[in-house]
Formats: structure tokens, sequence, C-alpha cells
């Protein structure tokens, strides 16, 4: 600037801090773009803050359906445990799957026809979350599997899944009329989301022992089981021995047999 | 027999069948038997069959060429996505079998002759004449082996047939080790970190949340196995770690075993030595999935049901320097199934 | 004369000049065999053992039994870089990578399930109808060797995959064994060459099952066969058959060509079931190591009474002096199949002891006119089955919904209720049934049509059994339970019985007890002459 020339509007428009503001803008822009490309790492900050409106809708639905068992302020009563930290996917795996509302108290929540709409759980989910922390609701690009090791994720499924789901994830029984019900239908994030929340008698398998590249590499793993073609022929429920067993004393006895007493019959 | 001189009479039965046997039934012609054409009929019935059977061995050849790989898969009702070469080398095979059995039976019960034909049964024994020259010859030869009256040869050869096993039952004795203290230790002590299975990440407190399970092994499991290239040692060190509030746990195998509420069990089974993981968060029982042995975990591993009489050894745990999950000891007591010298 | 026929007479004579071949033909050929379905279950059995053999020795050339642990580096993504033993991978490859592999694979797992399940209705074909009785205790013996052997090596077979199912079976049976008082530990040592799973017990249990216990059966199947030959197949009680003849077909044509058919019918029907249903995928387990393990785990369906037994058994341990003693298990392992088997295999002896009957039987029982025995063989098998079903109490429970702690107390409680009851239910429709046979002997069978008489009277009209049905039913033998000497001798001294006389005869006369006797000559006459009166009263009646 070297001369006393009138300042023009235009001279006017440029502020001394616009140079700063611009700088600043460019680097909230830069961090929001980078933040949607990669996603967070930590599950808390991975979704869009939930509105309060979400979290005023989710409190009436809760109001209504839920707080006879789980008490007003999800604090918990004779009739469900407490709802204060388990978090967002703790709901959405429930409610998405149908088990809860429980319709009638049972040893087991089980699986069954959704009762709220995905919008609905989403508001129920973020009002949960709301009353504490807890884990969230897995985002598209954490459940992306694609890249996990299969082969890893069997020895993880067979390690830790097996013993209750069955090598096949057919399901298995726990005691007094509990069961681990099968995989077939649950979802990536329905899995997921079990992992980490641990419904009823699962265990929790947080993060931390389990970690996400390993609950992927299982993922992984249980898609691929259930798509498996079965190369030997009719599969018998992949419950093992037991149904094999009922197969050749029905069928295949039965067809030697009815061909000895055909040899045996007088022809006519 | 009661060997007090009375014998006792077997009762004869009455009406003995003979009595009453009426000869055999008339025969009935068969359709074959008495029609001709029947007769062409069944025969090209049994030769339909036989030419089926060799068309399906040209099938079986066919399939074994067509599919090389058992990957190559196609969609049937009711039995799912199969392997095609499995099922089509399968049918050919089993159908060719098949159809020449079929044909052979067919071929027998139309056409081969079905008059009943009847075959007298001989007494089994030995005429009296028979016996007596069996045992004229018996004698004969123990008389002139000596084997009677000349006892030093007849005591010493069965001495000495009678340590002849010996050398069998001896030679086996390096089949295996000795058990000595073996079923004692496991490679748990002092100071070795608990790492989770597979992974073999070592663990802090914090990592394990309420509800939590974790399998677990020690850290020189690895290193060991490589060593001894078997699976002894991960067949009795792997343990189960679980997180409880601590107003839950209700006893344990020893004072302050747990970490903050962290207890650590052994996850094979004292009943048949199944590993034993299903653990239900809400109930704290570890259920073994062989037998339904049930170990209540806030209880002490006692048991609660099932088969397994003793409770799930605990091992004691705390943190190391680092603020990893360790080992303080090994078990206190043999883990897994029983056995004579357990004290 | 054509070529093949010529060729034919100079084979023949050819072997003849050698081994007198002739001779044992012209006994042999025309050799009778009786007919009836019932009398080819055994033949299943055979049949299913050489299919064993022939899938057994293509397997055997492409399986590795080593406990060696390799990577896997096959074809089978899921199990890609896993570590496992040669034994697992080499599975692996026949069932992924060799053409016709996995069939070979299922057709001789089928094959042996079928081959025990056999082997158990002949059983009970023969035990249901006698025919084990002189002359024939011998060969009963060597079936119930068959059996054990046959089972003991099925167990062998499935656990040489070495993949994680049949390997908690091997680690079931360490656990046992090594629970044996005094000798336990020393045995599992011995047997798996140090603690488990250790790697020679892969290898071991090779050779036991392709080599060791495959050559026993073939011996006993061999005596087992012979037996049947000299001694002759027995037959039912019929017309024209007596205890002193065979009738049936002659050996050849007739059943060289109707046994030689249901073998191929037996491989047909085995090499089907490989095609259509998958039987131990084992893929799918994933190699054994001992901290893995998958809810459902049972053994093949021959064991599953076993398992039950475990699962069924309460608790209990005895600990004292330092040492341990567990009835829990060794009671269910090694007690209950120990008692069962022995009394199986002494059933002859007992039974020839209780009745005192010395002769010989070629013509069967119908089971109903042996109640007792009938009802005893009943009885074991509804054990045998509640066993069964306890093995599979995890499945049931996941099936239907059920409490497997239910299931378990539920079955606890029927193993003492139930097999009482279906000793009483069977002896009394054994008893039943002989009452109708009885009545059929006297009054014909119940046609169904109702006439009405004129005078008002409803009558229903009774139909003559056919004259094979008489012979039949009229071969019901009618025992009487072995009598104790009764009354003094000359000199009026009482006779002197041992304890073991006076229970022979109590059980005698229990064994025996109720009988329907079979109507005797003048009880039929009779009945015979009452039925034509009573036509001649309709007939006139209806002429009018």
């Amino acid at each position: 600037m070297t001369s006393h020339a009138p300042l023009s509007i235009a001279h006017r428009r440029r502020h001394p801090l616009a140079r700063v503001v611009v700088l600043l803008l460019a680097l909230v822009a830069v961090g929001v773009l980078y933040a949607a490309v990669t996603g967070s790492g930590t599950a808390s900050a991975a979704r869009a803050a939930a509105t309060p409106q979400q979290i005023e809708q989710g409190k009436e639905l809760f109001l209504e359906g839920c707080s006879s068992c789980h008490g007003l302020n999800a604090q918990g009563t004779s009739s469900g445990p407490t709802l204060i930290g388990v978090g967002a996917a703790a709901v959405d795996f429930q409610v998405g799957t149908g088990r809860m509302p429980l319709a009638a108290p049972s040893q087991q929540a089980a699986r069954g026809p959704v009762s709220y709409s995905e919008e609905q759980i989403a508001a129920l989910a973020a009002y949960v979350a709301s009353l504490a922390p807890g884990p969230a609701i897995p985002t598209e690009s954490q459940l992306e599997y694609a890249d996990a090791d299969l082969a890893e994720g069997g020895e993880l499924f067979r390690t830790n899944c097996a013993q209750c789901h069955n090598f096949a994830g057919r399901g298995g029984a726990l005691t007094n009329g509990k069961y681990a019900p099968s995989l077939a239908g649950a979802t990536p994030k329905q899995m997921y989301e079990a992992m980490v929340t641990g419904p009823q008698s699962m265990p929790v398998f947080a993060d931390t022992t389990l970690s996400p590249e390993s609950k992927l590499a299982i993922i992984k793993y249980v898609n691929d089981i259930q798509s498996q073609p079965t190369p030997g022929g009719l599969s018998l429920g992949q419950v093992g021995p037991v149904s094999e067993g009922l197969v050749l004393w029905i069928v295949g006895l039965g067809m030697v047999v009815a061909a000895a007493v055909w040899i045996g019959v007088k022809a006519s | 027999m009661s060997g007090q001189g009375h014998e006792i009479e077997p009762s004869e039965p009455a009406g003995a069948p003979s009595a009453h046997a009426p000869g055999l039934p008339p025969h009935q012609q068969r359709r074959a038997d008495i029609d001709p054409i029947a007769a062409r009929r069944a025969e090209r019935q049994v030769a339909l069959m036989f030419v089926g059977a060799a068309l399906m061995v040209i099938a079986f050849v066919a399939a074994f060429v067509a599919w090389p790989s058992v990957y190559t898969t196609f969609t049937l009702p009711v039995l799912g996505t199969v392997s095609a070469s499995n099922f089509f080398l399968g049918l050919t095979l089993g159908l060719s079998l098949f159809l020449i059995g079929a044909g052979a039976i067919h071929w027998a019960k139309k056409l081969m002759p079905d008059v009943e034909e009847v075959d007298e049964r001989h007494p089994m024994r030995g005429t009296d004449e028979e016996r007596a020259a069996a045992v004229a010859a018996f004698e004969r030869g123990t008389a002139e082996s000596g084997f009677v009256h000349r006892p030093l040869i007849r005591r010493t050869l069965l001495g000495a047939m009678a340590l002849l096993p010996l050398p069998v039952v001896i030679l086996l004795r390096d089949l295996g080790p000795l058990p000595r203290e073996r079923l004692r230790s496991t490679l748990w002590s002092d100071g070795v970190r608990i790492v989770t299975d597979p992974a073999l990440t070592p663990i802090k407190p914090s990592d394990i949340p309420y509800g939590g399970l974790v399998s677990c092994v020690p850290e020189s499991l690895a290193e060991v196995e490589e060593e001894e290239g078997t699976l002894n040692a991960r067949g009795k060190s792997p343990i189960v770690l679980v997180r409880l509030r601590p107003e839950e746990i209700r006893s344990q195998q020893g004072d302050d075993w747990d970490y903050e509420g962290i207890l650590a069990y052994s996850k094979i089974c004292t009943h048949v030595g199944c590993p034993t993981a299903l653990y239900e968060q809400q109930t704290h029982h570890l259920l073994c999935p062989c037998h339904q042995s049930t170990f209540d975990l806030a209880d002490g591993g006692n048991v609660v049901f099932g088969p397994a009489a003793r409770s799930m050894p605990q091992l004691a745990i705390t943190v190391d320097a680092d603020g990893y999950l360790v080992a303080r000891g090994d078990f206190d007591q043999p883990v897994g199934p029983s056995f004579w010298e357990r004290g | 004369m054509s070529t093949v026929v010529k060729a034919g007479g100079a084979g023949a004579d050819y072997l003849d000049e050698r081994t007198g071949l002739s001779k044992f033909m012209k006994k042999n050929l025309g050799k009778i065999f009786p007919d009836h379905w019932s009398f080819m279950l055994g033949e299943i059995a055979l049949y299913s053992f050489i299919v064993l053999l022939l899938t057994g020795v293509y397997l055997s050339l492409f399986f590795k039994p080593s406990m060696t642990e390799v990577v896997y580096n096959g074809s089978f993504q899921p199990l890609n870089g896993i570590k496992m033993s040669e034994a697992y991978a080499s599975t692996i490859d026949i069932s992924w990578d060799i053409r016709g592999g996995l069939l070979m694979r299922q057709i001789h797992h089928w094959a042996a399930l079928l081959f025990v399940a056999a082997i158990t209705v002949h059983l009970f074909r023969v035990f249901f109808t006698g025919a084990f009785r002189k002359p024939r205790e011998m060969n009963w013996v060597i079936g119930v060797g068959l059996l054990t052997l046959g089972v003991l090596e099925g167990f062998a077979g499935y656990s040489l995959p070495d993949d994680l199912l049949s390997g908690t079976g091997l680690r079931i049976a360490q656990g046992i064994t090594q629970s044996v008082p005094l000798v336990g530990t020393y045995a599992a040592m011995f047997l798996f060459g140090g603690e488990f799973p250790g790697d020679d017990f892969i290898p071991r249990l090779y050779i036991v099952h392709v080599l060791l216990i495959p050559g026993i059966i073939l011996a006993l199947i061999t005596a087992h066969l012979m037996l049947v030959w000299y001694q002759k197949h027995t037959q039912y009680p019929g017309p024209g058959r007596t205890e002193d003849n065979v009738v049936g077909y002659r050996l050849f044509p007739v059943y060289t060509a109707k046994a030689g058919g249901f073998f191929f019918v037996v491989f047909g029907v085995t090499a089907l079931l490989g095609a259509f249903v998958t039987i131990n995928p084992v893929w799918m387990f994933g190699p054994y190591t001992p901290t893995q393990i998958t809810a459902g785990s049972q053994p093949d369906w021959y064991i599953g009474w076993l398992d039950g037994a475990l699962r069924l058994m309460p608790n209990w341990e005895i600990t004292a002096f330092g040492y341990t003693i567990s009835p829990n298990v060794f009671l269910p392992a090694a007690v209950i199949p120990g008692i069962l088997f022995t009394a199986l295999g002494l059933y002859p002896f007992i039974e020839q002891w209780v009745t005192g009957d010395k002769r010989h039987h070629n013509i069967l029982d119908r089971p109903r006119n042996v109640p007792v025995r009938t009802a005893l063989g009943a009885t074991a098998i509804s054990f045998y089955l509640i066993l069964w079903i306890g093995g599979g109490n995890d499945i049931i429970a996941q099936s239907f919904d059920l409490s497997i702690n239910a299931i378990t107390w539920t079955l606890r409680a029927m193993l003492f209720v139930v097999p009482p009851l279906v000793f009483v239910v069977t002896r009394r429709v054994c008893l039943g049934l002989q009452r109708r046979d009885r009545e059929k002997l006297l009054h014909g069978y119940e046609t169904g049509t109702i006439l009405r008489m004129p005078t008002g009277e409803y009558l229903e009209l009774h139909a003559p059994i056919s004259d094979t049905e008489r012979a039949v039913l009229l071969g019901h033998e009618q025992y009487a339970p072995l009598a104790l000497e009764a009354g003094p001798d000359d000199n009026g001294v009482e006779p002197k019985q041992g304890l073991s006389t006076r229970v022979r005869a109590r059980l005698s006369r229990a064994y025996f007890g109720e009988q329907v006797p079979v109507p005797s000559d003048g009880e039929l006459a009779e009945a015979e002459h009452h039925a034509h009166e009573l036509a001649e009263r309709q007939r006139r009646q209806i002429e009018g």
C-alpha cells in the first residue's frame, strides 16, 4: 500500500484479519473432509450427534413401551435390568431384532418381528445413549469386512463363539431353557452389536480384548459358512452326528430292509 | 448243577411241531412260469436294469471328466447347493450298483425256480464209533507223547510257556512315559503373563468389561508349543477370565485370588476334560457342552449341575509392574479329569 | 459247445485236479437256505463291511496318519494358513482336491453307520427268535464280539481325521481312561505316548483301524459264516418245516442271485447316500485343538448311549486317604457297558441254565411264544434307548425349546421307571397275542361279516385259517419249567437242594410261568365239530 489514493470498496471489504479467517475456515473444511472420508476410530464420535428432538422422541417412546419393565428413568426394576450405560448399540440390537419389547416374561428373549420403525429405533437408541456413555452403533465403514482374514476369523470363531453357537452358527442349548440362537439371518451390524454389548446370557466381547479387526474377521467367517455350499449333499441342519444317525436308521436302514423284504416276498 | 446228587429233569415240550406238520404247501405258479410272454417281459425288465447299470458306468466316467473340481456347485431343490462332482459321481455309481443288484434279484424272483426244496439236517455230533475212534486216537497220542506220565517234562513245559507272554508285555513298557507328576503342573507360575487366545496379546484389567469373557493361555505357550511340537501344554493351561462386580462374588478358592473382580478359572472340565467355555454372563455359570457340567464362577467354581464332581480350579492372579494381568503361581490342584493318585 | 463253456470246463478241470473242487461243489452248490427277509439282516452287515474295506483301501491311499503340525496351503480358503495336523490336512485334501474323494469318504462313513446298525437289528432278530440256542451259542458269542469290535472300529475311524468334533471325543476317552482306579494314569500315558493329545495317538489308532481290528473282524466273520454254513440256517415254524430239515432254495442259482444282488443293492444305497446327504463335514469343524469346542458335541450314533450315560450320571466321586475314585465316570463309561455286553454275551448260557433245555433247536420261536425273553429284550432296548436319547439332550433342548436340565432329570427318572414298565407291558402283549393265536386255532379268524339271524341273534362269521398258518400256530413249543425232584426217595430221605438249584427252579418257573396252551388235538377236533354244527344251523336257518 504505497499511496494515499482514496480507499476503494474492495479495499474496505478486505478486512486485515481476512486472511486469518480464510485460513481458519480452510483448516476446518479440511478437518471435516478428512473426518468424513476416513471415519473416526472411536465409536462415540462416529455418528452425527443425536439431535435433541430425536432424544425427546426416544424418551417418549421409551416411557410408552419400555419403562414398565426398565423403570421410568431406565434404572431398572425387578422385571428388567438397568439400561444406563448399555449404549445405543444394545438398543439397536435388541429392538432391531425384535427381541425387545418382550411380549411376555420368559427365560430368554427371542428374535422376532420388529415392533418399531428404523426411525423410532434410532430415537430410542439416541435416548438411551444420552443417559450414559456406552457402545455406539457401528458405522458402515466399521463394518467393512471384505478385507478381513477369513481363516483367522474361523480360528477366532471356533475359540470364542462355536462353544455356544455351534461350529456352523446354528445355535446351541444353555442351562435351564436358555439358548444361544442360530446366527442365520443376523446382519453384520447385529453381530457386531451383539459381541460388543453381550445381550442376555452372551458375554461381552469388548473391543479391547477382541479387536474390531478380529470382530470383522469373525463376521466375515460367519457370512462365509452360512453361504458356503454343502458339497456332500443335503446338510441335515449342521448339528452333527445326531441327525446323521437318525437319517441312517430311517432312510439308510429303511431302504436296505425294504430291499430285503422285496427279496423275501414271493413273486407273483 | 447243585451237586447234591439229584439231577433236575429237563421237561419235554408237549405238542412237538413235527406231529402236526402238514407237508410243504403246494407250489403256486408265477406269471412267468405259465405265460411265456410274461417271462419275456420279465427277461426284458432284467436286461433293462443291467443295461441301465452299464449306462450309469459310462455316465460316471463322463461325470469324472466333466467336473474336475469339487468346487463347481449347482443348486437342487431340497438338497441345496451341492458339488456337481460329488453328486453325479455318487448318483451314477450308486445307480449302477443298485441296478445290477435289482436286476439280479428280479431275475431270481421272476424267472429262477421258486419251488421250495428240502434238505435233511444230519446230527452234528459224530457217531459213537467216530467218537470212540477220536478218543482212542487222542489217548494214543497222549500216551506216546509222554505228557501224562512224564511229569518233569510236562511241568517244565508249562512253566516255560507260562513265562512266554512276559516279553510281549514288557516290550510295551516304552509305549509311553510314567505319569509321575506330569498331571500336577501346568505352564502357569508366578509372574507368567496372561495372553488372549489365539491373538496372544497381554491384557490390562481395564480391557475387560463387566460381563466379559476372555479365553486365555500363558504367554510362554507359543514358545513351548514350538519346542515340543505337540498341543500337550495347550491341553492343560487354557483359562477363562471373567469379570464380575466385586459384590457378586460370593466365594473364591483362595483369599483375594481375583483382581478387582476379574476371576481366572481353568477352562478344562473336571469331568472328562472338554474345554468349558460357555459362560452365561447373567448367571455367572460356566457350562461344559459335552455332558452339561455347570460351574458357578461366582461361587468358587462349584458344580451346580451335571456329572462333574469337583469345582473348576481357580488361578490366582494379579497385575505386574506394567499393569498387565499375570498369574501368581500355578494352580493349587491338578486341572482336568480326576485320577486315582490325585489326592 | 461254446468257447465260454469249454474254457469253464477246462478251468474247473484244472482246479479239481489240484484241490478236489468237484467234491465241494457237489455237496454245496445245491445247499438249501431258508427264505425270509429277516434272515438277510446279517448280510447287510457283511456287505457294508465289504464296502468299508473297498472304500477304506481307497482312502488309505491318500490319508496321512500323522499328527505332525503343518500349515494348510490347499484350495479350501477358510482354512488357509491355519496350523493343523497332517491327518486333518490330508482329510481336507481328500474332500476338496481329489475327484471322488469326498464321495469315498461319505460312502465309507455311511457304510460304517450302516454296519453297526445292521449288526444291531440282526442281533435283535436272533435274540427275539431264540436262534442263539444250542447249537448256535458260540456263534452268538462271536456275534457279540463282532458288535463290540465294530463299535470300536467306528470310533477309531471317525477319530482319524483329527477334527475338532472327534478330537473332543478322544479327549473324553482319555479322561475316562485316566479315571480308572490304580492304573488309569499309566494306561492313559501308555495309550497316548504321554499327555493328551501328544503326537502318537493318530498313527496308533490308524494301525488299529486299518489292520488290527479289520483282521480280527475278518477272522470272526469267517468263523461266524462257517458255523452258519455247517450248522445250517434256522427257520421259522411253518408247513413242512421240522427240526430235522431245512426248507428253502438252493444256493446256486437262486441265492447266488439274491444274495449277490443284495450286495450290490447295499453298496448302491450307501453310494446314493454318499451322493445325496452330507455326513461328517470335517472342514466345518476345524482342526482339533484342546482349547476349542463346538456346542452340540456328539459321537456317532452307536456311541451315543455311552455319552448319554455320562450325561445322566450324577456327580459321585469318592476321595479317601489321598486317592480318588470316580464312579461318575467309570460307572457309565465302563461298568454299565461292561455289564450289558457281558450279559448279552452270556445270555444263551443263562437261558439254558434257567430252562434246563439241552436240545438242539433249529425251528425259531415266535417272540410272542416266549414272553419273558421278549420282555427282557424289550426292557434292555428301552434302557439303551433312554441312554441314547440322553446323549442328544442338548440337541433336543435346542430343537424343541426345552430346558436341558429338565430333560436330564426326566431321563434320569425314566431310566428307572420305564424299563420295568416295558417289561410288564411287553409280557402282557405277548400273552395277549398267544391268546389270539389260540382263538384262531379254535375258531378261525374274525371276518367282520355280521349275520343277523331270522331269530334275531347277531353272529360274526369266522373263516378257518389257512393250512400254512395252522402249521405256524401249532409250531408253538410248550415248555414246562424245571421241576425240583419232589418227595422223599425210597428210604424216606428228603432230597437236599442247594441254593443254586432252588434259585434255578424259581427262575425257571418265572421264565415259563404263564403260557397260553396250544389247543390239544381233542380241543381242536371239538372246536371243528362245533364250527360245523354252527355252520349247519346257520345254513338251515337261512334256507328257511
